[in-house]
Protein backbone atom coordinates (compact mmCIF):
# COMPACT_ATOMS: atom_id res chain seq x y z
CA UNK A 1 0.00 0.00 0.00
CA UNK A 2 1.31 3.32 -1.25
CA UNK A 3 0.61 7.17 -0.63
CA UNK A 4 0.44 9.02 -3.69
CA UNK A 5 0.98 13.01 -2.22
CA UNK A 6 1.12 15.17 -5.47
CA UNK A 7 1.82 18.98 -5.16
CA UNK A 8 -0.02 20.25 -8.50
CA UNK A 9 -0.95 23.97 -9.87
CA UNK A 10 -4.46 25.16 -8.72
CA UNK A 11 -5.57 25.23 -12.19
CA UNK A 12 -5.00 21.79 -13.12
CA UNK A 13 -6.88 20.53 -10.88
CA UNK A 14 -9.62 19.33 -12.98
CA UNK A 15 -7.52 18.09 -15.39
CA UNK A 16 -5.94 16.20 -12.89
CA UNK A 17 -9.01 14.90 -11.15
CA UNK A 18 -10.35 13.86 -14.65
CA UNK A 19 -7.16 11.52 -15.08
CA UNK A 20 -7.54 10.00 -12.05
CA UNK A 21 -11.18 9.16 -12.60
CA UNK A 22 -10.40 7.34 -16.12
CA UNK A 23 -8.20 4.97 -14.40
CA UNK A 24 -10.30 4.39 -11.94
CA UNK A 25 -9.03 6.06 -8.02
CA UNK A 26 -11.87 5.70 -6.00
CA UNK A 27 -10.77 8.32 -3.84
CA UNK A 28 -8.31 11.28 -2.63
CA UNK A 29 -8.07 14.03 -0.04
CA UNK A 30 -7.60 17.51 -1.56
CA UNK A 31 -5.80 20.49 0.70
CA UNK A 32 -5.45 24.04 -0.31
CA UNK A 33 -1.49 24.43 0.05
CA UNK A 34 1.35 27.03 0.07
CA UNK A 35 4.50 26.61 -0.86
CA UNK A 36 7.84 27.20 -2.88
CA UNK A 37 10.61 25.46 -4.97
CA UNK A 38 12.86 26.14 -7.66
CA UNK A 39 10.01 28.41 -8.83
CA UNK A 40 10.51 30.71 -5.50
CA UNK A 41 7.77 33.22 -4.89
CA UNK A 42 6.48 36.13 -6.87
CA UNK A 43 7.11 39.93 -5.96
CA UNK A 44 4.13 42.17 -5.15
CA UNK A 45 4.50 45.80 -5.42
CA UNK A 46 3.19 48.39 -3.26
CA UNK A 47 3.62 51.92 -3.91
CA UNK A 48 6.71 51.29 -5.91
CA UNK A 49 7.58 48.76 -2.63
CA UNK A 50 8.69 45.46 -3.36
CA UNK A 51 7.68 42.47 -1.21
CA UNK A 52 8.78 38.93 -1.93
CA UNK A 53 5.80 36.38 -1.45
CA UNK A 54 7.87 33.28 -0.78
CA UNK A 55 4.80 31.02 -0.68
CA UNK A 56 2.71 30.11 -3.59
CA UNK A 57 -0.98 28.77 -3.60
CA UNK A 58 -0.89 25.31 -4.88
CA UNK A 59 -3.38 22.17 -4.27
CA UNK A 60 -2.29 19.21 -2.49
CA UNK A 61 -3.75 15.67 -3.55
CA UNK A 62 -3.31 12.76 -1.12
CA UNK A 63 -4.10 8.94 -2.77
CA UNK A 64 -3.98 5.79 -0.84
CA UNK A 65 -3.93 3.27 -3.62
CA UNK A 66 -2.45 -0.50 -4.03
CA UNK A 67 1.20 -0.92 -4.50
CA UNK A 68 0.71 -2.77 -7.72
CA UNK A 69 -1.63 0.45 -8.94
CA UNK A 70 1.23 3.28 -8.50
CA UNK A 71 2.85 3.29 -11.44
CA UNK A 72 -0.05 4.24 -13.47
CA UNK A 73 -1.60 6.51 -11.20
CA UNK A 74 1.82 8.52 -10.80
CA UNK A 75 1.39 8.66 -14.76
CA UNK A 76 -1.78 10.21 -14.96
CA UNK A 77 -0.78 12.65 -12.71
CA UNK A 78 2.02 13.26 -14.67
CA UNK A 79 0.62 13.67 -17.82
CA UNK A 80 -2.13 15.96 -16.27
CA UNK A 81 -0.34 18.10 -14.38
CA UNK A 82 2.41 19.22 -16.56
CA UNK A 83 2.86 22.31 -18.32
CA UNK A 84 6.39 22.55 -19.39
CA UNK A 85 6.77 25.59 -17.06
CA UNK A 86 8.63 25.94 -13.99
CA UNK A 87 6.20 25.12 -10.95
CA UNK A 88 4.29 22.25 -12.14
CA UNK A 89 4.64 20.56 -8.98
CA UNK A 90 5.91 17.18 -7.01
CA UNK A 91 4.52 13.73 -6.92
CA UNK A 92 5.56 11.84 -3.42
CA UNK A 93 5.29 8.19 -2.89
CA UNK A 94 5.40 6.90 0.62
CA UNK A 95 4.60 3.46 2.40
CA UNK A 96 1.32 2.82 4.68
CA UNK A 97 2.14 1.02 7.41
CA UNK A 98 -1.74 0.67 8.50
CA UNK A 99 -5.34 1.78 6.61
CA UNK A 100 -8.79 0.86 8.40
CA UNK A 101 -11.84 2.16 7.08
CA UNK A 102 -13.66 3.53 9.95
CA UNK A 103 -17.10 3.07 8.94
CA UNK A 104 -16.94 -1.18 8.69
CA UNK A 105 -13.76 -1.72 10.33
CA UNK A 106 -12.60 -3.36 7.30
CA UNK A 107 -8.22 -3.16 6.95
CA UNK A 108 -5.63 -2.68 4.11
CA UNK A 109 -6.14 -3.32 0.62
CA UNK A 110 -9.89 -3.72 1.26
CA UNK A 111 -10.21 -0.43 3.03
CA UNK A 112 -9.06 1.78 0.16
CA UNK B 1 -54.02 99.92 -11.30
CA UNK B 2 -50.69 98.74 -12.89
CA UNK B 3 -48.98 101.34 -12.07
CA UNK B 4 -50.41 101.91 -8.49
CA UNK B 5 -49.38 97.82 -8.15
CA UNK B 6 -45.57 98.71 -9.16
CA UNK B 7 -44.86 101.48 -6.75
CA UNK B 8 -46.78 99.28 -4.08
CA UNK B 9 -44.55 96.53 -4.77
CA UNK B 10 -40.88 98.92 -5.02
CA UNK B 11 -41.59 100.00 -1.51
CA UNK B 12 -42.38 96.91 -0.51
CA UNK B 13 -38.70 95.43 -1.89
CA UNK B 14 -37.13 98.37 -0.37
CA UNK B 15 -36.39 97.11 3.33
CA UNK B 16 -35.16 93.88 1.44
CA UNK B 17 -32.77 95.95 -0.66
CA UNK B 18 -31.66 97.98 2.02
CA UNK B 19 -30.80 95.30 4.15
CA UNK B 20 -26.75 93.86 3.61
CA UNK B 21 -27.43 90.64 2.95
CA UNK B 22 -30.00 88.01 1.85
CA UNK B 23 -30.11 84.57 2.30
CA UNK B 24 -29.71 82.32 -1.13
CA UNK B 25 -31.55 78.92 -1.16
CA UNK B 26 -29.34 77.59 -4.16
CA UNK B 27 -26.15 78.61 -2.66
CA UNK B 28 -27.17 77.38 1.12
CA UNK B 29 -28.36 73.99 -0.70
CA UNK B 30 -25.29 73.37 -2.26
CA UNK B 31 -23.24 74.14 0.57
CA UNK B 32 -25.17 72.04 2.67
CA UNK B 33 -24.64 68.98 -0.01
CA UNK B 34 -21.20 70.02 -0.01
CA UNK B 35 -20.98 69.56 3.74
CA UNK B 36 -22.24 66.06 3.71
CA UNK B 37 -19.92 65.41 0.58
CA UNK B 38 -17.25 66.33 2.53
CA UNK B 39 -17.80 64.08 5.74
CA UNK B 40 -17.85 61.74 3.15
CA UNK B 41 -14.34 62.34 2.96
CA UNK B 42 -13.36 61.20 6.38
CA UNK B 43 -16.22 58.67 6.87
CA UNK B 44 -16.17 56.44 5.36
CA UNK B 45 -13.81 57.58 2.30
CA UNK B 46 -10.57 58.32 4.50
CA UNK B 47 -10.96 55.36 6.52
CA UNK B 48 -11.29 52.85 4.64
CA UNK B 49 -8.87 54.39 2.27
CA UNK B 50 -6.17 53.83 5.17
CA UNK B 51 -8.04 50.76 6.76
CA UNK B 52 -7.22 48.86 4.44
CA UNK B 53 -3.73 49.91 3.70
CA UNK B 54 -2.92 48.57 7.38
CA UNK B 55 -1.93 44.99 8.66
CA UNK B 56 -5.46 42.77 9.69
CA UNK B 57 -4.55 43.04 13.33
CA UNK B 58 -4.80 46.92 13.19
CA UNK B 59 -7.89 47.56 11.12
CA UNK B 60 -10.49 48.78 13.76
CA UNK B 61 -7.62 51.34 15.21
CA UNK B 62 -7.71 53.13 12.18
CA UNK B 63 -11.88 53.24 11.39
CA UNK B 64 -11.74 53.75 15.86
CA UNK B 65 -9.05 56.98 15.05
CA UNK B 66 -11.15 58.22 12.65
CA UNK B 67 -14.33 58.08 14.28
CA UNK B 68 -12.78 59.71 17.64
CA UNK B 69 -11.75 62.12 15.43
CA UNK B 70 -14.43 63.06 13.68
CA UNK B 71 -16.03 63.59 17.53
CA UNK B 72 -13.38 65.35 19.01
CA UNK B 73 -12.76 67.76 16.07
CA UNK B 74 -16.60 68.56 16.14
CA UNK B 75 -16.89 69.65 19.94
CA UNK B 76 -13.98 71.50 19.87
CA UNK B 77 -14.95 73.53 16.53
CA UNK B 78 -17.81 74.55 18.61
CA UNK B 79 -16.34 74.94 21.80
CA UNK B 80 -13.42 77.05 20.70
CA UNK B 81 -11.86 76.47 17.18
CA UNK B 82 -14.66 77.99 14.69
CA UNK B 83 -13.88 81.15 16.79
CA UNK B 84 -9.98 80.96 16.79
CA UNK B 85 -9.82 80.18 12.91
CA UNK B 86 -12.49 82.83 11.71
CA UNK B 87 -13.19 85.23 14.77
CA UNK B 88 -12.13 88.55 14.07
CA UNK B 89 -9.09 88.43 16.54
CA UNK B 90 -5.62 89.73 14.39
CA UNK B 91 -3.56 88.78 11.95
CA UNK B 92 -2.13 85.61 13.69
CA UNK B 93 -5.06 84.58 15.32
CA UNK B 94 -9.21 84.62 16.23
CA UNK B 95 -10.98 85.63 18.73
CA UNK B 96 -13.19 84.48 21.50
CA UNK B 97 -16.26 85.79 20.13
CA UNK B 98 -17.47 82.97 18.67
CA UNK B 99 -16.95 80.64 21.24
CA UNK B 100 -20.10 78.33 21.31
CA UNK B 101 -21.56 80.08 18.78
CA UNK B 102 -21.90 83.14 20.50
CA UNK B 103 -24.63 85.53 19.29
CA UNK B 104 -25.19 83.13 16.34
CA UNK B 105 -28.50 82.35 15.81
CA UNK B 106 -30.43 80.35 12.29
CA UNK B 107 -30.73 83.74 10.85
CA UNK B 108 -27.17 85.02 11.11
CA UNK B 109 -25.24 84.89 7.80
CA UNK B 110 -21.89 84.57 6.52
CA UNK B 111 -21.72 85.98 3.08
CA UNK B 112 -25.45 85.02 1.54
CA UNK B 113 -25.90 81.44 3.44
CA UNK B 114 -26.38 80.62 7.04
CA UNK B 115 -23.44 81.28 9.10
CA UNK B 116 -24.04 78.08 10.94
CA UNK B 117 -23.63 76.08 7.69
CA UNK B 118 -20.23 78.01 6.82
CA UNK B 119 -19.38 76.86 10.60
CA UNK B 120 -20.42 73.32 9.68
CA UNK B 121 -19.03 73.14 6.26
CA UNK B 122 -15.67 74.33 7.86
CA UNK B 123 -16.01 71.70 10.76
CA UNK B 124 -15.62 68.77 8.37
CA UNK B 125 -12.55 70.54 7.17
CA UNK B 126 -11.30 70.31 10.72
CA UNK B 127 -12.47 66.51 10.93
CA UNK B 128 -10.67 65.16 7.64
CA UNK B 129 -7.37 67.39 8.58
CA UNK B 130 -6.58 65.49 11.83
CA UNK B 131 -7.37 62.08 10.84
CA UNK B 132 -5.60 62.54 7.57
CA UNK B 133 -2.13 62.62 10.07
CA UNK B 134 -3.06 59.40 11.48
CA UNK B 135 -1.59 57.38 7.95
CA UNK B 136 2.07 58.72 9.51
CA UNK B 137 1.48 57.23 13.02
CA UNK B 138 -0.62 54.17 12.00
CA UNK B 139 -0.19 50.53 13.86
CA UNK B 140 1.69 51.60 16.38
CA UNK B 141 0.38 54.72 18.69
CA UNK B 142 -1.97 54.50 22.02
CA UNK B 143 -5.43 55.18 21.66
CA UNK B 144 -4.83 58.30 24.44
CA UNK B 145 -2.09 60.24 22.44
CA UNK B 146 -4.09 59.38 19.49
CA UNK B 147 -7.23 61.28 21.30
CA UNK B 148 -4.84 64.46 23.04
CA UNK B 149 -2.73 64.70 19.80
CA UNK B 150 -5.89 64.89 17.34
CA UNK B 151 -7.49 68.01 19.79
CA UNK B 152 -4.67 70.09 20.90
CA UNK B 153 -3.12 69.69 16.85
CA UNK B 154 -6.81 70.97 16.42
CA UNK B 155 -6.60 74.18 18.00
CA UNK B 156 -2.72 74.74 18.18
CA UNK B 157 -2.00 74.31 14.83
CA UNK B 158 -5.28 74.06 12.08
CA UNK B 159 -7.01 76.67 13.89
CA UNK B 160 -4.26 79.47 13.48
CA UNK B 161 -3.25 78.66 9.82
CA UNK B 162 -6.89 78.51 8.71
CA UNK B 163 -7.14 81.77 10.42
CA UNK B 164 -4.10 82.73 8.42
CA UNK B 165 -5.23 81.84 5.14
CA UNK B 166 -8.69 81.91 5.41
CA UNK B 167 -9.95 84.00 8.45
CA UNK B 168 -8.38 87.62 7.00
CA UNK B 169 -5.02 86.48 8.78
CA UNK B 170 -1.51 87.71 7.65
CA UNK B 171 -1.41 85.31 4.59
CA UNK B 172 -4.99 86.35 3.01
CA UNK B 173 -3.94 90.18 3.42
CA UNK B 174 -0.68 89.28 1.32
CA UNK B 175 -3.24 87.78 -1.88
CA UNK B 176 -2.36 84.14 -0.72
CA UNK B 177 -4.47 81.98 -2.54
CA UNK B 178 -5.36 78.57 -1.03
CA UNK B 179 -9.35 77.93 -2.45
CA UNK B 180 -10.39 74.56 -0.67
CA UNK B 181 -6.86 73.82 2.05
CA UNK B 182 -3.66 73.29 0.33
CA UNK B 183 -2.06 74.82 2.80
CA UNK B 184 -4.22 74.45 5.48
CA UNK B 185 -5.58 70.77 5.15
CA UNK B 186 -2.54 69.20 3.04
CA UNK B 187 0.42 71.16 3.95
CA UNK B 188 -0.15 70.76 7.48
CA UNK B 189 -1.48 67.51 8.09
CA UNK B 190 1.35 66.06 5.70
CA UNK B 191 4.19 67.81 7.47
CA UNK B 192 2.50 66.53 10.97
CA UNK B 193 2.41 63.14 9.53
CA UNK B 194 6.44 63.11 8.94
CA UNK B 195 6.77 64.71 12.39
CA UNK B 196 4.94 62.42 14.02
CA UNK B 197 6.40 59.51 12.31
CA UNK B 198 10.25 60.71 13.11
CA UNK B 199 8.92 61.25 16.94
CA UNK B 200 7.49 58.38 16.98
CA UNK B 201 9.95 56.06 15.13
CA UNK B 202 9.14 53.49 12.90
CA UNK B 203 6.57 50.09 13.49
CA UNK B 204 8.57 47.18 14.46
CA UNK B 205 10.27 45.49 11.72
CA UNK B 206 10.19 48.13 9.30
CA UNK B 207 11.74 48.71 6.31
CA UNK B 208 12.80 44.99 6.54
CA UNK B 209 9.59 43.01 7.43
CA UNK B 210 6.93 43.03 4.70
CA UNK B 211 3.55 44.97 5.78
CA UNK B 212 1.40 44.54 2.84
CA UNK B 213 -2.17 46.19 3.17
CA UNK B 214 -4.47 43.92 4.33
CA UNK B 215 -7.52 44.84 2.05
CA UNK B 216 -6.87 46.94 -1.12
CA UNK B 217 -10.41 46.51 -2.10
CA UNK B 218 -11.40 48.29 1.13
CA UNK B 219 -8.59 51.05 0.30
CA UNK B 220 -10.10 51.29 -3.36
CA UNK B 221 -13.53 51.58 -1.90
CA UNK B 222 -12.53 54.39 -0.08
CA UNK B 223 -10.58 56.55 -2.41
CA UNK B 224 -13.64 56.05 -4.95
CA UNK B 225 -15.66 58.12 -1.97
CA UNK B 226 -12.72 60.48 -1.55
CA UNK B 227 -12.97 61.18 -5.34
CA UNK B 228 -16.93 62.14 -4.73
CA UNK B 229 -16.41 63.36 -1.30
CA UNK B 230 -13.54 65.69 -3.02
CA UNK B 231 -15.83 68.10 -4.98
CA UNK B 232 -17.69 69.39 -1.81
CA UNK B 233 -14.69 69.95 -0.75
CA UNK B 234 -13.42 72.19 -3.85
CA UNK B 235 -16.82 72.96 -5.22
CA UNK B 236 -18.25 73.81 -1.82
CA UNK B 237 -15.45 75.68 -1.25
CA UNK B 238 -17.12 78.54 -3.65
CA UNK B 239 -18.96 78.78 -1.30
CA UNK B 240 -21.87 79.64 -3.97
CA UNK B 241 -23.94 77.50 -6.39
CA UNK B 242 -22.25 79.29 -9.66
CA UNK B 243 -19.73 78.80 -12.37
CA UNK B 244 -16.37 79.10 -9.45
CA UNK B 245 -18.36 76.26 -8.01
CA UNK B 246 -18.47 73.79 -11.27
CA UNK B 247 -15.22 74.78 -12.90
CA UNK B 248 -13.66 74.44 -9.52
CA UNK B 249 -15.82 70.88 -9.51
CA UNK B 250 -14.30 70.58 -13.24
CA UNK B 251 -10.71 71.09 -12.50
CA UNK B 252 -10.74 68.55 -9.40
CA UNK B 253 -12.00 66.06 -11.48
CA UNK B 254 -9.48 66.72 -14.49
CA UNK B 255 -6.38 66.68 -11.98
CA UNK B 256 -7.35 63.51 -9.64
CA UNK B 257 -8.12 61.71 -13.30
CA UNK B 258 -4.51 62.78 -14.45
CA UNK B 259 -2.80 62.14 -11.25
CA UNK B 260 -4.45 58.29 -11.48
CA UNK B 261 -3.13 57.72 -14.63
CA UNK B 262 0.30 59.38 -14.88
CA UNK B 263 0.99 57.28 -11.65
CA UNK B 264 -0.41 53.99 -12.88
CA UNK B 265 1.74 54.89 -16.38
CA UNK B 266 5.16 55.77 -14.40
CA UNK B 267 4.49 51.96 -12.74
CA UNK B 268 3.92 50.65 -15.99
CA UNK B 269 7.11 51.73 -17.16
CA UNK B 270 9.18 50.79 -14.36
CA UNK B 271 7.93 47.92 -13.01
CA UNK B 272 5.91 46.42 -16.00
CA UNK B 273 2.75 46.79 -14.32
CA UNK B 274 -0.13 49.64 -13.86
CA UNK B 275 -1.10 48.37 -10.01
CA UNK B 276 -4.63 49.45 -8.57
CA UNK B 277 -2.81 50.87 -4.86
CA UNK B 278 -0.95 52.99 -7.49
CA UNK B 279 -3.34 54.34 -9.66
CA UNK B 280 -5.74 55.11 -6.74
CA UNK B 281 -2.76 56.61 -5.01
CA UNK B 282 -2.33 58.90 -8.00
CA UNK B 283 -5.97 60.18 -7.83
CA UNK B 284 -5.37 61.26 -4.24
CA UNK B 285 -2.22 62.65 -5.25
CA UNK B 286 -3.50 64.69 -8.08
CA UNK B 287 -7.39 65.67 -5.37
CA UNK B 288 -4.78 67.33 -2.87
CA UNK B 289 -2.22 69.15 -5.51
CA UNK B 290 -5.44 70.75 -7.19
CA UNK B 291 -7.32 71.63 -4.02
CA UNK B 292 -5.49 75.11 -3.83
CA UNK B 293 -5.78 75.73 -6.96
CA UNK B 294 -9.38 74.58 -7.99
CA UNK B 295 -10.73 77.81 -7.85
CA UNK B 296 -8.03 79.93 -9.76
CA UNK B 297 -6.92 77.62 -12.57
CA UNK B 298 -8.46 76.58 -15.77
CA UNK B 299 -8.89 72.95 -17.32
CA UNK B 300 -5.99 73.22 -18.92
CA UNK B 301 -4.07 74.34 -16.03
CA UNK B 302 -5.12 71.35 -14.16
CA UNK B 303 -4.27 68.79 -16.24
CA UNK B 304 -0.77 69.86 -16.25
CA UNK B 305 -1.34 69.77 -12.02
CA UNK B 306 -2.62 66.23 -12.38
CA UNK B 307 0.40 65.11 -14.08
CA UNK B 308 3.29 66.84 -11.87
CA UNK B 309 1.10 65.32 -8.92
CA UNK B 310 1.40 61.74 -10.48
CA UNK B 311 5.19 62.20 -10.89
CA UNK B 312 6.17 63.97 -8.33
CA UNK B 313 4.28 62.50 -5.25
CA UNK B 314 5.35 59.04 -6.87
CA UNK B 315 8.75 59.83 -6.68
CA UNK B 316 8.52 61.86 -2.93
CA UNK B 317 6.68 58.43 -2.25
CA UNK B 318 9.61 56.27 -3.10
CA UNK B 319 12.27 58.78 -1.22
CA UNK B 320 10.93 59.25 1.73
CA UNK B 321 10.12 55.51 2.37
CA UNK B 322 12.67 53.82 0.32
CA UNK B 323 15.84 56.41 0.79
CA UNK B 324 15.37 58.07 3.67
CA UNK B 325 13.39 54.95 5.58
CA UNK B 326 11.25 57.40 7.15
CA UNK B 327 8.35 55.50 8.44
CA UNK B 328 4.87 57.42 7.53
CA UNK B 329 3.10 54.40 7.23
CA UNK B 330 0.42 55.50 4.86
CA UNK B 331 2.69 58.10 2.86
CA UNK B 332 0.58 61.04 4.23
CA UNK B 333 3.45 63.46 3.15
CA UNK B 334 4.35 62.56 -0.05
CA UNK B 335 0.60 62.30 -1.34
CA UNK B 336 -1.06 64.94 0.66
CA UNK B 337 2.13 67.39 1.81
CA UNK B 338 4.00 66.96 -1.23
CA UNK B 339 0.84 67.46 -3.53
CA UNK B 340 -0.03 70.38 -0.81
CA UNK B 341 3.36 71.83 -1.69
CA UNK B 342 3.31 71.43 -5.23
CA UNK B 343 -0.46 72.51 -5.96
CA UNK B 344 -0.08 75.79 -3.69
CA UNK B 345 2.90 76.93 -5.80
CA UNK B 346 1.38 75.98 -8.89
CA UNK B 347 -1.57 77.90 -8.50
CA UNK B 348 0.76 80.75 -8.38
CA UNK B 349 1.70 79.74 -11.96
CA UNK B 350 -1.65 78.44 -13.47
CA UNK B 351 -3.97 81.61 -12.12
CA UNK B 352 -2.13 83.20 -14.98
CA UNK B 353 -4.52 84.89 -17.52
CA UNK B 354 -1.77 84.64 -20.51
CA UNK B 355 -0.40 81.04 -20.60
CA UNK B 356 -3.41 80.44 -23.70
CA UNK B 357 -5.15 77.07 -23.38
CA UNK B 358 -3.76 76.71 -19.85
CA UNK B 359 -4.97 80.08 -18.57
CA UNK B 360 -6.51 80.67 -15.09
CA UNK B 361 -8.70 83.17 -13.58
CA UNK B 362 -6.23 85.59 -12.40
CA UNK B 363 -3.73 86.93 -9.53
CA UNK B 364 -4.88 87.62 -6.20
CA UNK B 365 -5.63 92.17 -6.02
CA UNK B 366 -2.50 94.15 -5.50
CA UNK B 367 -0.93 91.51 -7.50
CA UNK B 368 0.42 91.87 -10.96
CA UNK B 369 2.89 89.25 -11.85
CA UNK B 370 3.05 85.49 -11.86
CA UNK B 371 6.44 86.16 -9.78
CA UNK B 372 4.45 87.88 -7.79
CA UNK B 373 2.06 85.18 -6.96
CA UNK B 374 4.71 82.72 -6.70
CA UNK B 375 6.68 84.62 -4.09
CA UNK B 376 3.20 84.67 -1.72
CA UNK B 377 2.51 81.27 -2.50
CA UNK B 378 6.26 80.60 -1.04
CA UNK B 379 5.96 82.24 1.97
CA UNK B 380 2.88 80.86 2.61
CA UNK B 381 4.21 77.09 1.94
CA UNK B 382 7.57 77.84 4.11
CA UNK B 383 5.50 79.26 7.13
CA UNK B 384 2.95 76.93 7.21
CA UNK B 385 5.69 73.77 7.14
CA UNK B 386 8.15 75.91 9.99
CA UNK B 387 5.09 76.28 12.17
CA UNK B 388 2.98 73.21 11.73
CA UNK B 389 6.15 71.14 12.36
CA UNK B 390 7.66 73.56 15.38
CA UNK B 391 4.47 72.97 17.19
CA UNK B 392 3.54 69.19 15.85
CA UNK B 393 6.68 68.32 17.52
CA UNK B 394 6.49 70.03 20.84
CA UNK B 395 2.51 68.62 21.23
CA UNK B 396 3.98 65.47 20.36
CA UNK B 397 6.61 65.79 23.39
CA UNK B 398 3.87 66.98 25.69
CA UNK B 399 1.46 64.25 24.99
CA UNK B 400 4.16 61.82 25.31
CA UNK B 401 4.54 63.22 28.64
CA UNK B 402 0.97 62.89 29.59
CA UNK B 403 0.81 59.28 28.19
CA UNK B 404 4.03 57.70 29.60
CA UNK B 405 5.34 57.77 25.99
CA UNK B 406 3.28 57.67 22.57
CA UNK B 407 3.80 54.21 21.36
CA UNK B 408 2.50 50.84 22.10
CA UNK B 409 4.36 48.14 23.73
CA UNK B 410 6.91 45.81 21.48
CA UNK B 411 4.38 43.15 22.33
CA UNK B 412 1.10 45.18 21.90
CA UNK B 413 2.14 46.20 18.47
CA UNK B 414 2.78 42.58 17.56
CA UNK B 415 -0.70 41.43 18.85
CA UNK B 416 -2.02 44.70 17.03
CA UNK B 417 -3.73 47.65 18.19
CA UNK B 418 -7.30 46.58 17.40
CA UNK B 419 -6.73 43.69 20.20
CA UNK B 420 -4.96 45.88 22.61
CA UNK B 421 -6.46 49.10 22.72
CA UNK B 422 -10.43 47.94 21.56
CA UNK B 423 -10.64 44.81 23.14
CA UNK B 424 -12.39 43.72 19.49
CA UNK B 425 -10.99 42.12 16.15
CA UNK B 426 -11.70 43.33 12.59
CA UNK B 427 -12.44 39.54 11.30
CA UNK B 428 -13.68 36.92 13.13
CA UNK B 429 -13.63 34.37 10.04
Amino acid sequence: MKLITAIIKPFKLDDVREALSEIGVDGLTLTEVKGFGRQKGHTELYRGAEYSVDFLPKMKLEIAVETSFVERVVEAITTSARTGKIGDGKIFVTSIDQIVRIRTGETDNSAI
Amino acid sequence: MKALLLIVLSFLSVPAMASEAELSGSNTAWILTSTALVLLMTLPGLALFYGGLVRRKNILSILMQCFAIAGISSVLWLVVGYSLAFGEGNDWIGDFSKVMMNGISKDTLSGDIPESLFMLFQMTFAIITPALIIGGYAERIKFKAVLLFSGIWLLAVYAPIAHWVWGGGWLAKLGIYDFAGGIVVHITAGVAALVAALVIGPRHGFPKTPMMPHNLTMTVTGAGLLWVGWFGFNGGSALAANGDASMAMLVTHISAAMGALTWAAIEWKKFGKASVLGAVTGMVAGLGTITPASGFVGPGGALVIGLLAGIVCFYATVYIKQTLKIDDSLDVFPVHGVGGILGTLLVGVFASTSLGVFSGFGFADGIATMAGQVKVQLIGIVASIVYTAAVTWLILKVVGLMTGGLRVSLEQETTGLDLIEHDESGYNL
